[in-house]
Order: C-alpha cells, then sequence, then structure tokens
C-alpha cells in the first residue's frame, strides 16, 4: 500500500528520527511513503484570517499532488498536519477562498478539497489497523509506562481536525498498548505547551511544559511521546523529568528485530 | 461615510469569520486560555471589543503577540464564537501597516539555539511577520 507523503522542513532537519523511525515502521506494517516531489514548507501555523492567499498555497499544492496521484496525503508532524488538514477544509467549503486560490494558481486543474488527508496515526487506526502492531510487536517495552503527549494541533479545532475526542483522545494511547507499553493518563496531556512562544516568550513556555512535566509525573509516566518537534523541543528544553521521544521512535522500538 | 473605525471593525469581522454576536460573555474562553496571565486584554475581551468597535487598544496592546494559537478557546467555546480568529484578525490589522513588523530576521537571531526546530522559526515569523 502507498501513500504521498509530506514530510515537512522539520523533519528533513531537526527532527529527522520523527521521519525515519516513521518510514521504517511503515515498511514493517505495510506501506510506503512517497515523498512529495519539492514540496515547500507549510509555515508551521495556519492563518486563520479568510483573505490570507499567500500563506496557504504550500500546502494546496501538496494537496493537489494526492488529489493527481489518486492516494491520500499523509503527514506526520502535528503542525504541518494542523495547516494541512485547516486548508483542506477552507479548499472545501469556503468557496470564495477556494476560488481565490484557484484563480492564482491557474493551473487549469481547480482544487475543492478532493483529496484525503490522514496523520500517520490515523493510517495506523483508520487503514492498517493497531492489531497488526500487536501482532509485529517484540515485547520489549513490557511493563513501560508511557504518556502521550498531544499537544493542541492534532485535536483542535476539533470540528476540522476530527481526529479523536478532543477532550479525552485515546488514539496515541491505543498505539502504545499495541506497542506493548501501558499508557498513563494524566490530565496536561491536551494542553498547549506554549509552541512557537518559545522565540519572544521563554517564561511563558517554562511554565506551561514545567506544568505538562508535573502532570505527567505524577501520573507516573516514565516517558512521554508527541508527534510534534516543537512540542518535544519545548519539553525537554525546560527540564522535563522523563524523556520525551516520537510516537515513531516508540513504535520503532516495538517493531524493531533486534531487542 | 463609515468611519475609519468602522471600516476596520467590519473588514476584522469579515476576515476572521468569527461570530462576534453569538457571544454571551460566559468568559470561559479566557478561563481556559493558557496565555491568561500573560494577556493584558483576554480572549473574551478581545470579542467584546470588536463587536462594540473598541479597536484601538487591541491594535496597540502586547496580547497580541501572547496567543498561541492552541484553539483551546475555539473547542471550548459553547456558543462557537471562534475567539482565537477575533485575535488573530486584529495582529494581521496591526502587523499589516508599515513598520510593524514584530519580528525581523536579523531580530530573531537571539533566540535561536543548536536545537531549536525550524517549526517554530518559521511559526514565529508567520505570526509577528507580514
Ligand atoms: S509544520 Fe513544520 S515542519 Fe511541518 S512543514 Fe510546516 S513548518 Fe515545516
Ligand atoms: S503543544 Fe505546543 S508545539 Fe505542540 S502543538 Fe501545541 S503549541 Fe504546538
Ligand atoms: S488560541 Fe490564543 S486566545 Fe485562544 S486559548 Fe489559545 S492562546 Fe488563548
Ligand atoms: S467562551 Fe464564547 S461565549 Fe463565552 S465569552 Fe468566550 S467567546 Fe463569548
Amino acid at each position: 500500500m502507498k501513500f504521498l507523503y509530506y514530510p515537512g522542513c522539520t523533519l528533513k532537519n531537526k527532527a529527522k528520527d520523527l521521519d525515519i523511525y516513521a518510514r521504517e515502521s511503515a515498511l514493517k506494517l505495510g506501506f510506503e511513503l512517497i515523498e512529495v516531489d519539492e514540496f515547500q514548507c507549510c509555515g508551521g501555523v495556519f492563518t486563520t484570517a479568510n483573505d490570507e492567499i499567500a500563506t496557504k498555497l504550500a500546502s494546496v499544492r501538496a494537496l493537489k499532488a494526492a488529489k493527481a496521484a489518486g492516494v491520500p496525503l499523509v503527514t506526520v508532524c502535528s503542525a504541518c498536519h494542523n495547516v494541512i488538514k485547516q486548508t483542506n477544509y477552507a479548499m472545501k467549503n469556503d468557496a470564495e477562498f477556494a476560488d481565490k486560490v484557484n484563480r492564482y494558481i491557474n493551473d487549469g486543474d481547480d482544487y475543492h478539497g478532493e483529496a484525503e488527508v490522514y496523520h500517520y496515526l490515523e493510517v495506523l487506526r483508520d487503514i492498517i489497523g493497531f492489531d497488526k502492531i500487536k501482532e509485529k510487536c517484540n515485547g520489549a517495552l513490557k511493563g513501560k509506562k508511557i504518556g502521550a503527549y498531544y499537544g493542541c494541533l492534532l485535536l483542535r479545532p476539533s470540528s476540522v481536525m476530527g481526529f479523536d475526542d478532543p477532550e479525552n483522545p485515546r488514539i496515541i494511547e491505543d498505539m502504545i498498548k499495541a506497542a506493548g507499553a501501558a499508557p498513563v493518563i494524566y490530565g496536561e496531556r491536551n494542553e498547549c505547551c506554549g509552541g512557537y512562544a518559545a522565540l519572544e516568550e521563554p517564561a511563558l513556555v517554562k511554565k506551561r511544559c514545567g506544568i505538562i512535566d508535573e502532570s505527567a509525573k505524577a501520573a507516573g509516566a516514565e516517558a512521554l511521546v508527541t508527534a510534534c518537534p516543537l512540542c518535544r523541543y519545548n519539553l525537554v528544553k525546560n527540564g522535563a523529568n522523563v524523556p520525551v521521544l516520537y510516537f515513531t521512535e516508540l513504535l520503532h522500538k516495538a517493531l524493531s528485530e533486534e531487542i | 461615510m463609515k468611519s475609519k473605525n468602522e471600516l476596520l471593525r467590519e473588514n476584522i469581522i469579515r476576515t476572521s469569520g468569527a461570530d462576534v454576536k453569538k457571544c454571551m460573555k460566559c468568559g470561559k474562553c479566557s478561563g481556559t486560555c493558557p496565555s491568561y496571565d500573560e494577556m493584558e486584554y483576554h480572549p473574551h475581551q478581545f470579542v467584546y471589543m470588536v463587536e462594540t468597535g473598541d479597536i484601538e487598544p487591541l491594535l496597540n496592546s502586547e496580547s497580541l503577540y501572547k496567543c498561541l494559537t492552541c484553539f483551546a478557546c475555539v473547542d471550548r467555546c459553547p456558543r462557537g464564537v471562534q475567539p482565537a480568529k477575533v485575535v488573530e484578525a486584529v495582529r494581521l490589522a496591526a502587523i499589516r501597516q508599515q513598520g510593524k513588523n514584530r519580528l525581523t530576521p536579523d531580530g530573531v537571531e537571539k533566540y535561536l539555539d543548536d536545537e531549536i526546530p525550524q517549526q517554530a522559526i518559521v511559526s514565529a515569523f508567520r505570526k509577528y511577520t507580514k
């Protein structure tokens, strides 16, 4: 099974592990990620204002590539996923916005949100099935208490993202379980780490990350997993008590031949 | 003729796509906002002040740059008002003015370390600069 894959700029650079382990684990689970040709950076945040066109074109181009290839577009980074999914929603539901974008691109093939966008975790849940991970799992993570850190961008705005129950998500916990470890539920798993304020407002981010880390520690987590390079950076930089891994690293550990 | 302020108000409401009239002033958006303590004007105040046309104080407030675009207020507002979109539309009105870019390529360097992901830098530029 093949999917078109939008890795995003960070996964080609500071977050290589997130990318490499996603691809390798996919092959072990029977699917392949084919990178979008010459993809451009999505910009990291979706500009909600409907008069912003230029900042959304990179996402539209990737979406059009998926439409042309006739396969879903798969993302791994939470931020890319949010930007591309929100852009696709706007192309589908805001006719005036879509018309402006289509007039600008002007390649004779208007786009109206036809492509399907899946986050890697959704591919595992909805197409491959978590049972497949269970089947191939090596047992190396048995007894390990792992907390899922969702942050904000995978879940919200939930009416657009449709990822999981935004207040009580379970998709990452289900993956952790299938990988043979023990998921730990804690209160702050779906609250914001402070995001890009890391640049200008480090004190605000430090406060947020401290609250998240405390909440995870109190619930007994031995490690956290995330899908977002910025969540990971912020948590680690601000002195998380537990290691913070990408969810693909955990998955890879569970599927690896050498334990 | 409409005043400049009225034109700005209409533009902010239109481009935000938010429905400020539906707000019932319950304060839930502000209660859930992770930047509440850092903000001079809170999400529910953005909604109210845009609705009533009291926009000038918002345009000049540091609060514009404290919003993290976490969409918690959007998801948790019982009336579907989408306060984050109002904050964003006001911020765009501010940084689209000449000379009002919040972040410049020269200015960003002091914030960087070896580990910071590209995502943080491009996101901050997208948010703070036109
Ligand atoms: S979200 Fe991030 S990593 Fe993904 S392409 Fe956009 S900016 Fe780059
Ligand atoms: S939790 Fe932090 S980095 Fe992660 S999605 Fe939210 S703001 Fe972004
Ligand atoms: S989107 Fe902005 S205003 Fe809304 S809750 Fe998050 S930080 Fe606060
Ligand atoms: S949560 Fe919604 S209804 Fe309540 S004050 Fe905020 S915007 Fe208004």
